[in-house]
């Protein structure tokens, strides 16, 4: 087999412009892939899936979440903080029940960063939404804002605190998707614990990463939000309800 | 008309001190009682992370209320030109700093952190109503210590007219953010509806005129001082259309609940089997606080000085009452989390959120009204708030001898 010569500049070319191009759309790809010591970016966002069929009467994910953030009661229930709690859900009409886990549902537009009057409750980019433990000064509008309750205020002194999960009387807090854990990228304690000792109910994952876990189960079957009237684009997804 | 006289009070009376002893015991009360908050935490508190604003934000969001609204007396004067307001003008002003000083404190010690106001007064979110009512509130001081100013200074007298049509938008404003912080919340049935922010406005011309007329009949009557029928009377009648009209705004805002069926719940909490809310709303708030004022504000009792005085008294009470029910009634009806699905779990979904005052939350709060009091007296004595007369043949500016 012998080559023309304008066959051979036509492959010629084109090898040319692939090794050229390739490293371009490698990059693409390490970029999305973030290292821990870089800034997190907006090209990814961090969400939940949680499979309320496989959901069952366990609260493996709540200890495993409490235990992993140093969340302690003093058996004070109306004042103790919960970062993760199972809810029980009966439907009116039927009596039908079913059991979720509820945590911060990380909004796109989440009201609590919306009423913060310090700016201390903030979205990072890749949507997790977090408190800033040193300006926020314990006013609690955030707390009137949330429509899952989602928020606790330390109503007394805090012990036993894990150094990666700073908290202190007198600020709000919640669930922070287990940030500690994502950026070094470790997935939540919920998920993990449900994984390990549940039933496996849950999904963590980027929503815009196409080959991710979440985003192909998403896509392949119904799921919704909490509140979807209020339209505040949750970063956690519920199938079943 | 005579040119209105305004002088300081004697001040040096048993009377004068006992009163300032009284309110100094009661400010006392109230740091002990911040500081003891503040030290254990809010679990010693009726509240919890179902009721976040408990009794503090009830006198704190009532006094600031209030205060907008005891700034009207000066703007019927300034603004709208009524001469018969003229003598009362610097004690509203002076009781619009004073009461809202005193909200604003309660509000302070009620945060949790107190001692970062600091981040308050750096850090700004701007799409946040607080951080609005941050810079609403800092400016109405100054507003309206300018506007007082070019009011007791002779050669900035000119100035009183547009600095008073300042502080009475100035005030508006103030009263739409106060409104809007829960007209803006949008998670929970009672609140998320634009009517909060004019019914606010139209509370604050209640509150603060009951709180004005209290004040003014004590201190004139304890400088020994004349209040005249004209100025009373029209005082009178006045709080009397302001209270009718809050009962409007009132009405309207449950109608409109009662027919959105989606509201049937918190409507039914309030109105029907809210248990301490509802005792609340139609003792505290429509009985006490609107129908017999009304009755007695429109009728011969009316005549009494006696009777505006407990009229002004309870209206002041039910303004305190509305706001028990409208800030902690309001967050202590469920919020849907799945409609048509009753939610319960440990940390109290869909069951009404108990809530119980605490001692020390309200010495704080009624600690607010003692300071605004206490402002209001000291200042009377050092500074010419009060007019000498308010006869009728000083005020009335168509007195005609008989």
């Amino acid at each position: 087999m012998s080559l023309s010569r304008r066959e051979f500049i036509g492959i010629g070319g084109a090898a040319v412009a692939g090794m050229a191009l390739a490293p371009g759309l490698r990059l693409v790809e390490l970029a999305q892939a973030r290292s821990p010591d870089e800034a997190v970016t907006s090209l990814q966002r961090w969400g939940l899936l949680v499979d309320i069929g496989k959901c069952h009467d366990c609260d493996a994910c709540v200890t495993a979440c409490h235990e992993e953030n140093g969340v302690t009661g003093h058996g004070r229930p109306a004042t103790d903080p919960q970062w993760i709690r199972k809810v029980t859900l009966k439907d009116k009409q039927s009596g039908y029940v079913q059991t979720l886990p509820v945590m911060c549902q990380h909004c796109e537009e989440p009201p609590c960063v919306d009423v913060c009057p310090t700016g201390a409750s903030f979205k990072r980019a890749d949507g997790i939404v977090l408190v800033d433990k040193h300006i926020c000064i314990g006013c609690r509008y955030c707390m009137m804002a949330c429509p899952y309750k989602a928020r606790s205020f330390v109503h007394e002194d805090t012990t036993d605190q894990k150094p990666q999960v700073p908290r202190g009387k007198g600020t709000v807090e919640s669930c922070t998707l287990c940030v500690h854990r994502v950026d070094v990228g470790k997935i939540p304690a919920c998920v993990k614990a449900c994984n390990k000792d549940g039933n496996k109910a849950m999904v963590f994952g980027d929503l815009k990463d196409p080959n991710s876990d979440i985003r192909k189960q998403l896509a392949a079957g119904v799921s919704t939000q909490l509140r979807p009237d209020l339209n505040l684009n949750t970063g956690v997804r519920y199938r079943g309800i | 008309m005579a040119q209105a006289h305004f002088d300081t009070i004697e001040g040096r009376s048993l009377g004068f001190y006992a009163l300032l002893g009284i309110l100094g015991a009661f400010l006392l009360a109230a740091g002990l009682a911040a500081l003891y908050m503040e030290h254990n935490g809010h679990w010693v508190t009726g509240m919890s992370n179902q009721i976040v604003w408990g009794t503090p934000h009830v006198f704190a969001v009532f006094l600031i209320v209030a205060a907008s609204g005891a700034l009207n007396v000066a703007s019927i004067a300034s603004v709208f030109g009524r001469q018969l307001y003229k003598p009362l003008a610097r004690l509203s002003g002076l009781l619009a700093i004073a009461l809202l000083t005193g909200g604003l404190i309660v509000l302070v010690l009620d945060l949790g952190r107190p001692d970062r106001l600091i981040e308050a007064m750096t850090y700004y979110n701007f799409k946040s109503i607080f951080a609005w009512n941050i810079f609403l509130y800092i400016g109405f001081f100054a507003v309206v210590a300018v506007y007082l100013w070019m009011m007791m200074e002779r050669r900035m007298n000119d100035y009183t007219r547009p600095a008073g049509i300042f502080a009475f938008l100035w005030r508006l404003t103030l009263t739409t953010g106060t409104g809007s912080i829960f007209g803006f919340l949008v998670a929970r049935d009672a609140y998320d509806t634009a009517v909060l922010a004019p019914m606010f406005i139209i509370m604050s011309f209640s509150y603060g005129l009951a709180i004005f007329m209290v004040v003014l009949l004590a201190a004139m009557r304890w400088s020994g001082r004349e209040l005249g029928d004209v100025v009373f009377g029209r005082l009178r009648n006045l709080l009397g259309v302001f209270v009718a009209a809050v009962l409007y705004f009132v009405t309207v805002y449950h109608l409109t609940n009662l027919y959105i069926t989606q509201r049937h719940g918190i409507e039914g909490f309030i109105l029907l089997h809210g248990g301490q809310f509802t005792q609340m709303f139609w003792i505290g708030q429509i009985i006490l606080g609107s129908v017999i004022p009304l009755v007695i504000l429109f009728s011969r009792l009316g005549q009494s000085r006696a009777m505006v005085m407990l009229a002004s008294l309870l209206v002041i009470l039910g303004g305190v009452a509305q706001m028990y029910v409208t800030i902690i009634g309001g967050q202590a009806y469920p919020m849907p989390l799945v409609p048509g699905k009753e939610a319960s779990s440990s940390f109290f979904d869909g069951v009404v959120a108990s809530y119980a005052p605490s001692l020390p939350e309200a010495i704080l709060g009624i600690g607010g009204i003692a300071l605004a009091l206490a402002m209001v007296v000291v200042a009377l004595k050092i500074l010419p708030f009060l007019p000498n007369s308010l006869a009728d043949a000083d005020a009335d500016p168509h007195y005609k001898a008989t």
